[in-house]
């Protein structure tokens, strides 16, 4: 077995609806060292959704299997904590207490109640959303929210962080200022990250490596693209920098070659 | 002339904010115009009210007061259940009670049997609503019982319990649970499958599970199922209480007919009809305010 610290062996998913087999995902392998920041680019129905919930335990691969520290992960658990799309933040809860449930949950054992009500504070903190504790959701913004589930999702202390394109639905600029702060959270703890994006310069910006997947049915990694980039990164610098366009370029051709081979084919 | 262009908002910008603390001055003197202005609204509220009952009232009025007429008009009404209107914590002997007393104990046995219709019928929505399996095999019987009409239950649940009163508290119970567990179960039905994922990694338990997410997000429903529950519950305690006897609002109701009194029988359909108006007013508003965070989800 491989020493990553996660670790995707041939993943197979086919799904059946009245007799006819869909094939989603093909063959997916993918090694995954502690820390490192990841993402999984490719066009919408390719199955990179699918893979996340392989990962997240939320969905049963057909075959293969996932392996985290050395252990198998199949069902879900706080140690893969995943950022939803759409924040999924429970609405009769405060913002407070929807974090203040996955720290209870986690750390009702081993840490005291006060001790639990630091950590809350402190996650709410690192995402500059302490000064919204009380509120309910629906009182904030759409960014908001998401950083939300982003310290809901820090404070498991997860292994792996799973975002499902946790900034799809927010404007540009708010888009702009999370992927900052996901950076700089990244840098600070070290988290092992596994983020599924469509936004070519959002995977360039953040990752050390971009998986690129082959569009969809039977989707497999189609390339993997490493970012040599060094960190800190700062988002005007890289604007000009011979590098990240040199990868920007990559995974463009990448999605606009084969997204013209398909349709072609189809 | 993108640089004029530019110019002219900047230029227009004063005069804009004169005109907003111009226009909050104007608007001090409005404000402690305020209660007018309240007053108003509840008169542009009330006035309708009170012209369609004043309608009413002397429709009733001229309709009924011929003397060969077989119901009273109000004036007759107020005349002859005086006593009633006046005393209605008069205490005497028996079924001899004032109203407030009648509507207390049929009150009380809404209570019991309202309470426990919603808590079996919550439990029973959740189960019928997370279980296929208990859907298919329940959800057949429900529909066909709650289509049988609540006094058809009272002879069976007097040959079960021997006695008038447990009897009637089982036929507020089996019409209240009916539109509880239906609506219960459409609302664990209907729970967002992002919910169910956070409580899958968060590795809630059933129990967890039952309370941080299924109740929450099911309340609206459940509400919904309550309020429902507790309009029938009072519409079938006036028909229990005409068979059962006893203190109670239904039979003082049946003892005036029998006694002739159709005045007394007035005065009591007007408390039942307050009576039945504030209890759904009532949970309505237990479910706004425990539904307060969900409704906006």
């Amino acid at each position: 077995m491989t020493k990553s610290y996660l670790s995707l062996e041939l993943i197979d998913k086919s799904f059946e609806r009245g007799g006819v087999r869909t094939e989603v995902l093909k063959q997916v392998s993918l090694s995954v060292d502690k820390g490192e920041f990841i993402s999984i680019i490719g066009h919408s129905g390719c199955g990179k959704s699918t893979l996340l919930n392989i990962v997240a335990g939320l969905t049963q691969a057909t075959t293969g299997v996932v392996l985290l520290d050395g252990r198998v992960a199949d069902e879900p658990g706080p140690d893969r904590a995943v950022v939803f799309q759409n924040h999924s933040l429970l609405p009769w809860l405060t913002v407070y207490e929807n974090v203040r449930l996955g720290v209870d949950k986690v750390f009702g054992s081993s840490k005291s109640k006060a001790e639990r009500h630091d950590w809350t504070m402190r996650n709410l903190e690192l995402v500059q959303m302490a000064h919204a504790a009380d509120k309910r959701p629906s009182e904030v913004s759409g960014g908001m929210k998401q950083r939300v589930g982003i310290a809901r999702a820090l404070a498991m202390e997860p292994k792996v962080l799973l975002l499902d394109e946790p900034f799809g639905a927010l404007d540009a600029l708010t888009r702009a200022h999370l992927q900052d702060q996901v950076m700089q959270i990244h840098a600070e703890l070290g988290n092992t990250v596994l983020m599924i994006t469509h936004d070519v310069d959002e995977a360039v910006l953040l990752s050390d490596r971009i998986v690129m997947m082959t569009n969809g049915p039977s989707a497999r990694i189609g390339e993997i693209l490493d970012v040599p980039l060094s960190r800190p990164r700062r988002r005007i610098e890289l604007a000009a920098d011979r590098t990240y366009l040199k990868c920007r370029e990559a995974v463009l051709k990448f999605l606009y070659e084969r997204h013209r081979f398909v349709e072609a084919a189809e | 002339m993108s640089v004029t262009n530019l110019k002219l908002p900047q230029d227009a910008a004063p005069p804009h904010a004169a005109r907003v603390i111009a226009f909050s001055r104007t608007a001090r003197p409005g404000a402690s115009r305020r209660l007018p202005a309240a007053l108003m609204t509840a008169l542009t509220n009330l006035v309708p009210l009170l012209v369609t009952l004043s309608f009413i009232l002397v429709a009733w009025q001229v309709i009924c007061s011929a003397p060969d007429s077989s119901l009273p008009a109000p004036t007759r009404v107020l005349e002859e259940s005086w006593e009633l209107i006046a005393h209605p914590f008069y205490v005497g002997q028996g079924v001899d009670q004032g109203l407030f007393w009648h509507i207390s104990a049929s009150l009380q046995r809404v209570a019991i049997g309202y309470a426990l219709a919603a808590v079996v019928g919550i439990a029973l929505g959740a189960l019928v609503g997370q279980s296929a399996l208990a859907m298919r095999g329940l959800d057949p019987i429900f529909q066909v019982l709650r289509t049988v009409p609540p006094l058809a239950w009272l002879p069976l649940s007097l040959a079960a319990f021997q006695d008038g009163t447990p009897s009637a508290i089982f036929v507020i119970f089996i019409t209240a649970i009916w539109p509880i567990i239906i609506n219960t179960a459409v609302g664990i039905r209907n729970i967002p499958q992002d919910y169910q994922n956070v409580a899958k990694v968060l590795r809630l338990n059933a129990f967890e599970y039952f309370g941080k997410i299924m109740l929450p997000a099911a309340a609206p429903y459940i509400f919904t199922g309550l309020r429902i529950g507790i309009g029938l519950s009072w519409l079938a305690i006036v028909a229990a209480e005409m068979l059962i006897g006893g203190v109670g609002i239904g039979f003082f109701i049946w003892d005036a007919w029998n006694s002739s009194l159709i005045s007394d029988i007035i005065v009591a359909l007007i408390y039942v009809g307050i009576v039945g108006f504030l209890l759904d007013r009532l949970i309505a508003l237990i479910g706004r305010v425990v539904t307060r965070g969900t409704a906006t989800a």
